[in-house]
């Protein structure tokens, strides 16, 4: 039994239920892998193994996922535990309460081993902008692991967590789990309830699993998945049994190909694995299907307008009164605001508060905030229209594998447009999962996304599953 | 510009925030009880904390639709909220959950009296939103204390439009909209616990010019009379500005009731820019046929319907059915009366008279008051019938009121029944008349009041218990003599 | 398409209860210009006919809780976090006067 960092959730489970493995030396072993190498990739910004072997102890033993150890991103609240949002402003804050999928993974018996670093309030493709330092990519440590749940992904890659939870506005999980060389997969929109996911855009983000295969992310959706009633825009639609898609037949499937997806721009080691990949799926006989997405090249600036506006709201409660920092010293009421909001705040925080504030500020309402929920509505009927003619759509993640750190933080906009493959699919409320389809000349993770049409996670994890298996990309590892 | 000559008239236009008595919060499941000790009735939802996500009451939802019906609102087919932005400690996500442009109702209007005129007042919205906490600000010290068990509890936003003309216009506009809501049952509207809340807008303008003055808010009024006293304070002061030949300036008074005047708030306000957005965390609400109808079914009568029926079944003049039908508790106790009693109008002065009269000394409802219908109509058949005079009647009420015995007791136990044997009266009145030359001789001489004095002294012999009318009589007869 | 200047973020930011030193002002100013700029692109497109989505789950409707008491937080949860506080209730330094 050696090498238990190393097993996936699924492999982990039938040796505590079959063969007897004891859960505690599988958190015995991260955390000795934590310690040695968490160091060098900070992954973590709360790693706590006493608390870990104490909920071990207290977990449920009938629970599906008894004994697996899970990290979560800290932007999901776990009652008692610091939740910051890597962000100085919350820096100390505990919540009273679980979030709702923290309370679900606890009844499932899973074990919280700590939560995991992200860009500040998941503003960010970098996870860069964290108040705690940036995560590096385990694959090249001078690299940037992908964002905002870079840490998810990174300790995922790194073997320093069996399986996590990330959150996804823009791409914040398939463009981390594409630049790490792991699964991440953003639910539907209501599909996973957003109770205790500390908002940054409201009708955009959604929690999802972020794992080493297609077969743990259909597990751990399963288990967070569902209606909430503390959740006003979670849908009351059964949850199926995901691992029941993971199948490996692709034959009836029709696969759309984007051309907006496939232009100047991308990478060309990242053109060449995404077409390879396309090529896979054509030599198992699936069916390709050229269409046409005409409103792709908009994304980028609807987004830009809509998750800033709602974060720029989201995030006024921040204010010094009820938790997190306050300044000292501060002269009356307005001046602590002042001062705890400029204190507490990183750049791209203020960055993202005042273009949402200026985009719902009076006389420019309608001229962007409108305008870009009219321009979402063109996306969203871009692909309503698409999924008539195919099952899923594939593309690649990300145009580009991992940059440098430094690279990109200097120039804002450089930085939002490496999200332009992962947008649409926030805008327009679908499903995406991105898998590890390639690497560059230069060992570097290249993702593929596979889109579906809304509630049909299903059609995303066959097309997944059967990629995974018929291809070695998932089995690789970083050097570490 | 002789300003003397210029007539001004009053433009009023008044928003009132009541809280709806359903059980729980707008949008989560906190006790919305009132008094209780401070954030003890909070919780992730209504405390704003990061994460946390509001989920409509459905009962709040529903108590808005009857009120709009009940005040004959349009109500919308599909609705929406949406956030309203701006920084308040006692607003712990530094927005509020409102209606911006597609409020619940609209188009609605209310009728009052005007000096005895029918008027009719338009109602220009009827939105839900939540309430926010309350701040303290202890006396002399540099810091205030927030509270949130208010955070969170449904409001209903009622705005008229300007269609009221007086101060008297929008008090009796005031007590008909809290008639009606307190018949709904859908709120203590009681402005001292903060359960309906008043806020004014007021201009003048030259009699009979079509276009608004420059209005000015105000804000703190805490009764109905302060209202009207606020408002009677405005209207003087801006015709008194203007008829200096100063200008207005548009702003936000506080109305102080201890110094009955109003004054400008310190700060100076930054442009209102509430940056309003459709509220993500709620998916919209379609209002269809069904909850309507449902909404309307359950309506009960309405405090007009009341009156006029009042009219018609029990020959009350339109004041007195007004009067007894403007508040729901008086409306039932009437009604339970007139049921039993044939002498609707006696009842109803006994009522508008005395009961009310002591309600409102003691501060109280007519239920807390302990006088029963059973109480009030034993009391009446008493005097009705001779047993007691309608002076001892009213202190009899009060000893209902203070012993809670039923009347019938009282009487017998105090022994207060009237005396009306005319033989034994008749003795009494001989005997007063015999002490009492100087007052028989003043009498027959022309002055009335020596007779008064004479009655007087009968009841004083009899300890008020002679029936006056017998000894009215008796004297008259006999010093006819 | 106005162009977004030191003034407007000026404005911004009080409205958004952040200061900016003048450096910061420069930078923001620019950064915030140069994004303003890419995303007037929107205004390539007509959308005169069509309708906002504010809400992507178009058949989500009604949702409502029932009016039924849950049980609260006890006073000191709901104020364990506070940075400041008196009793049972959260201190926040003086409002300068009221609403």
């Amino acid at each position: 039994m050696a090498d238990l960092f190393s097993r996936t959730a699924n492999e982990l489970m039938q040796m505590i239920a079959k063969d007897g493995l004891d859960p505690s030396r599988i958190i015995a072993e991260l955390f000795e892998r934590i310690a040695r190498l968490d160091g060098k990739i900070k992954a973590f910004v709360l790693a706590n193994k006493a608390g870990a072997l104490e909920r071990l102890d207290s977990a449920n033993k009938k629970g599906k996922l008894f004994g697996v150890p899970i990290l979560i991103k800290d932007n999901i609240c776990v009652e008692g535990e610091e939740t910051t949002c890597a962000s100085k402003i919350l820096k100390g804050f505990k919540p009273p309460y679980d979030a709702t999928v923290a309370k679900r993974l606890k009844e499932a018996g899973a074990v919280l081993i700590g939560k995991a670093n992200m860009d500040e309030f998941a503003f960010g493709s970098s996870c860069e902008t964290s108040s705690y330092g940036p995560t590096r990519n385990p694959w090249d440590l001078g690299r940037i692991p992908g964002g905002s749940s870079g840490g998810s992904a990174a300790a995922v890659a790194a073997d320093l967590a069996t399986f996590a939870l990330g959150s996804d506005t823009g791409g914040s999980i398939r463009q981390p789990a594409s630049l790490c060389g792991v699964v991440g997969l953003k639910p539907t929109y209501g599909r996973v309830s957003r109770y205790g996911l500390i908002a940054f855009a409201s009708s955009l983000d959604q929690i999802g699993p972020i794992t080493k295969d297609v077969q743990d992310a259909a597990i751990l959706l399963g288990v967070i998945a569902g209606h909430d009633e503390m959740d006003s825009t979670s849908v009351d639609i059964p949850v199926p049994d995901y691992t029941k898609s993971l199948v490996k037949d692709v034959k009836a499937l029709r696969i759309g190909v984007p051309k907006e997806y496939f232009v100047e721009g991308i990478d060309k080691d990242v053109a060449s694995s995404v077409k390879a990949a396309i090529g896979v799926f054509k030599d198992l006989g699936a069916r390709l299907i050229d269409i046409s997405l005409p409103h792709t090249e908009y994304a980028v600036s609807a987004y830009y307008i809509v998750g800033p506006a709602e974060a720029s709201s989201n995030l006024a409660r921040f204010d010094g009164v009820q938790y997190g920092l306050r300044s000292e010293g501060a002269g009356d009421l307005i001046d602590m605001y002042i001062q705890t909001r400029s204190k507490g705040f990183g750049e791209e925080a203020k960055r993202r508060i005042l273009l949402g504030t200026y985009c719902l500020s009076s006389g420019y309402y309608d001229a962007y905030y409108v305008k870009a929920l009219k321009i979402r509505t063109k996306i969203k009927e871009d692909f309503d229209r698409a999924f008539e003619k195919c099952d899923c759509i594939v593309t690649p993640t990300s145009p580009t594998a991992a940059f440098r750190i430094g690279e990109r933080s200097a120039d804002p906009l450089s930085m939002y447009l490496s999200d332009v493959f992962t947008i649409p699919a926030n805008l327009a409320g679908i499903p995406g999962i991105s898998i590890p389809c390639g690497f560059t000349g230069d060992g570097l993770p290249i993702g593929l996304q596979i889109l579906a049409k809304p509630f049909d996670e299903e059609a995303i994890f066959r097309a997944a599953y059967t990629f995974e298996q018929s291809t070695d990309f998932h089995k690789k590892r970083p050097n570490l | 510009m002789p300003a003397q000559t210029i007539q001004y008239e009053t433009v009023i236009g008044l928003e009132v925030h009541l809280q709806l008595k359903t059980n729980t919060k707008a949008f989560c499941g906190c006790s919305t009880k009132f008094g209780q000790k401070p954030n003890s009735q909070t919780c992730p939802v209504c405390l704003g904390f990061p994460g946390s996500l509001p989920v409509l009451n459905e009962e709040a939802f529903f108590y808005s639709i009857k009120v709009a019906l009940a005040l004959n609102c349009r109500i919308q087919d599909v609705i929406k909220f949406d956030r309203k932005n701006y920084y308040y400690p006692d607003l712990p996500k530094n927005f509020q959950i409102s209606q911006y442009d597609m409020p619940l109702s609209y188009d609605g209007r209310m009728d009052i009296m005007s000096k005895d005129t029918p008027k009719r007042i338009r109602i220009k919205r009827v939105h839900l939103e939540e309430d926010a906490g309350k701040l303290m600000h202890p006396e002399g010290e540099n810091y205030s204390l927030v509270d949130y068990n208010r955070s969170g509890m449904p409001l209903l936003e009622i705005v008229t439009e300007p269609d009221i003309a007086s101060p008297d216009e929008a008090y009796d506009y005031l007590t008909r909209l809290k008639a009606i809501l307190e018949y709904l049952r859908v709120s203590d509207c009681d402005m001292e616990k903060g359960s309906l809340r008043c806020d004014a807008n007021i201009s003048i303008r030259p009699a009979g010019d079509k276009v608004l003055g420059v209005k000015v808010e105000v804000k703190n009024m805490n009764t109905f009379k302060g209202v009207r006293s606020a408002l009677e304070y405005e209207e003087k002061r801006q015709a008194s500005v203007v008829g200096d030949g100063g200008k207005l300036v548009q702003e936000t008074r506080l109305w102080d009731a201890n110094k009955s005047m109003t004054c400008p708030m310190r700060s100076k306000e930054e442009a209102k820019d509430y940056r309003y957005l459709p509220e993500p965390d709620l998916v919209p609400f379609m209002i269809d046929r069904s909850v309507i109808e449902k909404a309307r079914s359950s309506l009960p009568e309405l405090p007009e319907a009341r009156s006029a029926r009042f009219k018609k079944d029990f020959g009350l003049s339109g004041y007195d059915a007004d009067v007894l039908t403007g508040r729901i508790d008086i409306a039932e106790y009437f009604e339970e009366c007139a049921m039993q009693y044939d002498d609707k109008k006696k009842a109803a002065n006994w009522i508008m008279g005395s009961i009310m009269a002591e309600m409102n000394d003691r501060n109280v409802g007519i239920k807390e008051l302990g006088v029963t219908p059973a109480d009030l109509l034993g009391l009446l058949r008493m005097v009705d019938g001779g047993a007691l005079s309608g002076k001892m009647a009213k202190d009899v009420l009060i000893e209902i009121i203070e012993s809670g015995m039923p009347p019938e007791e009282i009487v017998k136990k105090k022994g207060l029944s009237q005396i009306t044997d005319i033989a034994e009266i008749e003795k009494v009145v001989k005997s007063v008349i015999e002490k009492n030359e100087k007052s028989v001789s003043d009498y027959r001489g022309g002055k009335k009041n020596a007779f008064t004095f004479l009655v007087g002294q009968v009841m004083k012999e009899t300890k008020g218990k002679a029936s006056p009318a017998i000894v009215n009589e008796l004297l008259k007869k006999i010093l006819g003599e | 398409m106005k162009t977004i200047d030191k003034n407007d973020v000026k404005h911004i930011a009080l409205l958004s209860r952040l200061s900016l030193s003048e450096d910061e002002l420069e930078i923001h100013s620019k950064q915030l210009a140069s994004i303003v700029s890419y995303i007037n692109k929107l205004n390539e497109i007509d959308t005169s006919t069509v309708l906002p989505t504010s809400h992507v789950l178009a058949s989500l409707k009604n949702v409502f809780r029932k009016d039924v008491l849950k049980v609260s937080l006890p006073a000191d949860k709901a104020l364990a976090n506070a940075p400041a506080r008196d009793g049972d209730f959260f201190k926040v330094p003086q409002v300068i006067e009221g609403k």
